[in-house]
């Protein structure tokens, strides 16, 4: 590398783990076998992926054969949502979810809208929580799923889930939870929490792109939505990515095998990190619940600047990060869920997402506070929001 | 993503700032949009003797607000009117399609500010506020659907 790059972006992707790596990489080469063979190399692979099901099983408390492997996360989403959909019209056509959900389910439910769906997308509240009690409210007899993400990929907010999964499960209706974010993050027992339907992708906790899983409770009854071959008890046809699900199940054994002390390091650099900003920047505010938050999530909204020049700048100096202004978007809207949390339009622009990882140290936080307060500082002189009179003034914490 | 030229005029701005007794100053744009630029202009003979900027927005907008300085210090006024946004992108070596929306808020700036500077004069009396905004906006639906 030419250059050393501080990498906080975790939740937009992580590496693969040289360990999970070396498991997958035979899956390439001798052990290519199709798993639906009946000859040696193709029963090694199929016993492979029974290996890696049982270790995704065993990481959120559901049994091997509630777990179904997908191309990605939202693949499992679009299924979860579209199969419950179609399947369970009948009993009636409406859903709910959240207005601050991943693109993955907010635009499977704008579609099922197109369908003659009715969904109900319930607010936030200025932390990005979900309420349970308008959970409860939004309930009719003709609604069929909730769907419900665990923690947000932008703000970190964690959702209280398993307070949902009593509501739903007491009122008869199957609960959804995009779980993206949250795996190998916060402990997760489908069964304790009482969710029907969960999405994970591996490409998110160390694993590679390309495979996630969705858990689908037994009875749950729901379409196939990839049609094909028998693979996948007949539900999820295609010939098996199987480098891809040993990958998965080793990154989902490791971190949920380290999910204590991965999360201890992480939240000392994140609360280190949002306790210095406070102290050396002002106009600054923390979007996101301030402990109900993922441990490696940091989310701020700097005034009077915009979101991608701030990204630009961290670049240069060789810090990757994201942001939620339309800028990175290519739309004149900044990120939905800012502007769901009450952010006023100009102060979603301005925002700087930071997600560390299990290779962040101490030093690379020391760098982000050596530069971050001087380049907001050169963007807030450039800036015609900012005006002299603010200089000076302090945060008040 | 952006070139070269625009990586240099953004993380370099020329003529950042506000001039003092500015003969004409414009300001386009807004925060709601996400870009805002405010261009002031030292006018002497009918000469730009200096431009200064300042900007929130983002790289392109940046970097179209810096070139456009560059481009209209030393010209006279008339001249200055001529410069479209497609002169500020390609001075730039070009900005990437869903960019180019951002190039209008320089050249609407550059107008702005020189309709402040003949109404000081008296050359002109309406007083139509910028339009720079929606122009952006119609940009950005015209890109998606092409």
């Amino acid at each position: 590398m030419d250059k050393k790059c501080i990498y906080m972006d975790h939740a937009a992707t992580t590496y693969v783990k040289p360990e999970v790596l070396e498991a997958m990489l035979p899956y390439y080469t001798e052990k290519f076998g199709n798993p639906s063979s009946i000859y040696f190399i193709g029963r090694e692979s199929k016993k492979a992926i029974e290996a890696a099901r049982d270790k995704v099983a065993l990481a959120i408390g559901a049994k091997s054969r509630e777990i179904f492997f997908t191309g990605s996360g939202t693949e499992a989403d679009n299924w979860a949502i579209k199969g419950i959909a179609y399947a369970n019209e009948d009993k009636g056509k409406h859903i709910i979810t959240t207005s601050i959900e991943h693109h993955a389910v907010l635009h499977t439910c704008q579609y099922l809208e197109s369908e003659g769906f009715e969904v109900t997308y319930l607010p936030v509240d200025e932390n990005g929580l979900v309420s349970p009690e308008q959970v409860r409210d939004a309930i009719k007899p003709q609604t069929i799923l909730v769907s419900i993400m665990f923690a947000n990929n932008e703000i970190g907010t964690i959702e209280p889930i398993a307070e949902i999964g009593k509501i739903t499960k007491e009122k008869g209706v199957y609960f959804h939870t995009d779980a993206v974010q949250a795996i190998g993050n916060v402990p997760i027992n489908v069964e304790e929490m009482n969710i029907d339907l969960l999405s994970l992708s591996a490409h998110k906790f160390y694993g590679p792109k390309g495979i996630g899983a969705l858990y689908i409770r037994r009875g749950v009854k729901l379409t196939s939505f990839v049609h094909g071959g028998a693979q996948e008890r007949g539900r999820r046809a295609s010939t098996e990515n199987i480098a891809g699900i040993v990958g998965l199940g080793e990154a989902i054994q490791i971190a949920a095998n380290n999910i204590d002390k991965n999360n201890k390091k992480l939240i000392e650099l994140r609360d280190r990190t949002i306790q210095e900003v406070y102290k050396s920047i002002p106009f600054v505010k923390l979007n996101g619940h301030p402990e109900k938050r993922l441990p490696g999530n940091v989310n701020f909204s700097f005034e009077f600047i915009e979101g991608e020049s701030l990204l630009l700048m961290l670049d240069a100096k060789g810090i990757a990060a994201s942001s939620g202004s339309a800028c990175t978007s290519g739309s004149l809207d900044p990120s939905h869920v800012l502007l769901a949390i009450g952010l006023p339009h100009e102060i979603a622009h301005g925002s700087l997402r930071l997600t560390f990882g299990d290779k962040n140290t101490n030093e690379d936080v020391d760098l982000l506070l050596n530069e971050l307060p001087g380049i907001v500082k050169t963007l807030r002189d450039m800036s015609p929001l900012f005006v002299k009179e603010k200089e000076g003034i302090k945060n008040v914490q | 993503m952006y070139s070269e030229k625009v990586m240099d005029h953004f993380m370099n701005p020329r003529n950042v700032g506000e001039i003092e007794n500015a003969d004409g100053v414009g300001q386009v744009g807004n925060a709601k949009c996400g870009d805002i630029m405010k261009m002031s202009l030292k006018i002497e003979n009918d000469i730009i003797i200096d431009a200064k900027f300042k900007t929130f927005g983002c790289g392109a907008a940046v970097a179209t607000s810096s070139k456009a300085t560059e481009l209209i210090i030393g010209k006279s006024v008339e001249e200055a009117l001529k410069i479209s946004n497609k002169v500020v992108a390609n001075a730039l070596g070009g900005l990437p399609p869903v960019k180019m929306h951002c190039s209008n808020l320089a050249e609407e700036a550059i107008r702005e500010a020189i309709e402040d500077y003949k109404r000081k004069k008296g050359e002109i009396v309406d007083n139509n506020d910028s339009t720079a905004c929606g122009r952006r906006c119609e940009d950005i639906e015209r890109l998606k659907n092409e």
